[in-house]
């Protein structure tokens, strides 16, 4: 099994404006995912949402700087860890990631030996 | 065995096992590798060892055989020697079932050329990268070959081969045919590069030559190859069609000058009847499919063209009808920019100008040269001679190939 790392990016606009219908929508899509995971043949190991990019602090060097890293209209707004045996499972759990206002990344995560 | 070969026939018959059996044996030996770059210096080595073996045991019957067995021992004795030093990428995923019973393989060790393929295609690697693996694994073309089948310099594609393997090992895409379900989207995938070679080496997009024969046999032969391997599978039937029924028009466009012709000047008795027979064939089992491929409609637009005894003699209705078709499983502008020009020898060239025009604001086909080109020679047919020559001069500016520019500067001079 390898871990690959799902990083969820969206229209954070989006999400400032969607109804308390449609964010109760997102939460039960995110419940069937990690309940859906097991099926596809991975595994999940941890996730996180993030609060909004207003709310990032970017340190460069000794430099502060209010808000993140890189501004893009689609910012990361949460990531799953999965363990699968290849690419093609992660591809096929990313499928299912919900990402309405937007897309995911998958980026295997580094192996030390 | 042949007794005592000379140095060039045993030459001859390992650059013939070169071009029949490269991707077999390099996807037999990476199975014991697991390893891409290890298993390419196993087959290199083996091809190596058959250029002095040959020559004093003989040609072997079954050349693929022997480069087989002799690869894969030599992969053996590297993993056991040396392995983990010479590894520096993680093992390729394997599927962990029984060899399938049906890919026995000619040789006596499982055909793994579809694997491979599939691998050097798979949509998390970009089309550049898959088409690059794809000359360098299946085709065994080396680094230099693949740059300059590309116009790009050796570095950039060692680079783009490198780090296209390392993402293979790396982000673990597997080594193995995908399930029945997946097939059929990762076929796509193979076909579109294989098109792609095709197209690039049939007009050469920049440069002196109309035609990359290299390139266009390649392409064939990774065609027929995929024929083989997917014999009941009508995409490939259909590219397989397209790709002959046009390569048989090879030898007439041009003209002994090297002066483009096009196919109404072309010189039909000259075209390859038996490539012509093999597609019409092909187009016949590809257009039984529902909905049939994009390649088979091309293929049967083509074979409208093959069948045609004259060029007065062509069913015009019949291709702007499969052009429709084309463009309900295809919609692409080029395919709209190609029913225009039949629209305009179908119904005249006021209809084909109409038609035309309505593509005018596509912006995929903004700086496409052969835009230009076809609306040059609708006007000129309808002697609107002005706008005939703004147009040559626009598809002049877009236009690389030098036997295109060539016949474009010739039709612009006729207007004065």
């Amino acid at each position: 099994m390898s871990r690959y790392m799902i990083l969820i990016y969206e229209d954070e606009a989006s999400y400032a404006t969607a109804t308390p219908e449609v964010m109760g929508e997102i939460y039960q899509e995110h419940d069937r995912f990690s309940a859906g995971v097991e099926q596809l043949g991975a595994k999940i190991l941890g996730g996180e949402a993030l609060e909004p990019t207003p709310t990032a602090t970017s340190v460069r060097g000794g430099d502060v700087t209010d808000g993140p890293f890189v501004e893009t209209k689609e910012a990361l707004g949460g990531y799953y860890v999965i363990d699968a045996p290849d690419l093609d499972t992660a591809l096929a759990v990313a499928r299912t990631v919900p990402a309405r206002f937007g897309g995911v990344e998958v980026r295997p995560v580094m192996v030390f030996d | 065995m042949t007794a005592d070969p000379d140095a060039d026939a045993v030459a001859a018959a390992v650059a013939d096992a070169h071009r029949r059996e490269w991707a077999f044996v390099l996807a037999a030996t990476v199975r014991v590798t697991r390893d891409l770059d290890v298993a390419e210096e196993c087959v290199q080595e083996a091809f190596a060892a058959a250029l002095t073996e040959w020559r004093t045991a003989g040609v072997p019957a079954r050349p693929g055989a022997w480069l087989t067995t002799v690869a894969r021992r030599r992969a053996l004795n590297v993993l056991r020697h040396s392995g983990v030093e010479r590894r520096h990428l993680p093992l390729l995923v394997e599927e962990e079932v029984a060899p399938d019973p049906r890919d026995d393989g000619a040789h006596g060790y499982p055909d793994d050329r579809l694997r491979l393929v599939v691998t050097c295609c798979h949509p998390a690697l970009d089309r550049p990268a898959q088409v690059a693996l794809t000359l360098r694994l299946l085709c065994g073309l080396t680094t230099a070959e693949v740059a300059r089948a590309f116009l790009v310099s050796e570095p950039t594609m060692a680079a783009r081969l490198t780090r296209a393997k390392k993402k293979i090992a790396v982000a673990r895409i597997p080594y193995r045919v995908p399930p029945p379900a997946e097939l059929p989207a990762r076929v796509d995938a193979v076909l579109a590069v294989v098109h792609l070679l095709f197209t690039t080496g049939h007009t050469v997009p920049a440069g002196e030559e109309l035609v990359r024969r290299d390139l266009v046999e390649r392409a064939l032969q990774l065609c027929r190859m995929l024929r083989g391997l997917l014999p009941g599978d009508p995409a490939v039937a259909g590219l397989l069609a397209l790709l002959l029924l046009t390569d048989a028009r090879r030898d007439t466009r041009t003209a002994d000058d090297g002066r483009l012709l096009l196919l109404e000047e072309q010189d039909r008795a000259r075209w390859d009847g038996a490539a012509i027979a093999e597609g019409v064939a092909l187009v016949r089992e590809a257009l039984r499919a529902r909905p049939p491929s994009r390649y088979a409609l091309q293929a049967a637009i083509a074979a409208v063209h093959a069948e045609a005894p004259t060029w007065a003699d062509t069913d015009w209705r019949e291709i702007v009808a499969l052009y429709g078709v084309l463009t309900s499983v295809w919609p692409s502008p080029v395919v709209a920019l190609n029913r225009a020009v039949a629209v305009g020898f179908a119904s005249g060239p006021a209809a084909g100008l109409a038609a035309l025009d309505a593509l005018a604001a596509e912006p995929q086909l903004a700086g496409y040269g052969y835009l230009p080109a076809a609306r040059a020679d609708l006007l000129r047919r309808l002697g609107r001679v002005a706008e005939a020559r703004e147009a040559y001069g626009e598809a002049l500016l877009l236009t690389g190939n030098a036997v295109e520019r060539d016949f474009l500067a010739r039709r612009l001079a006729e207007l004065d």
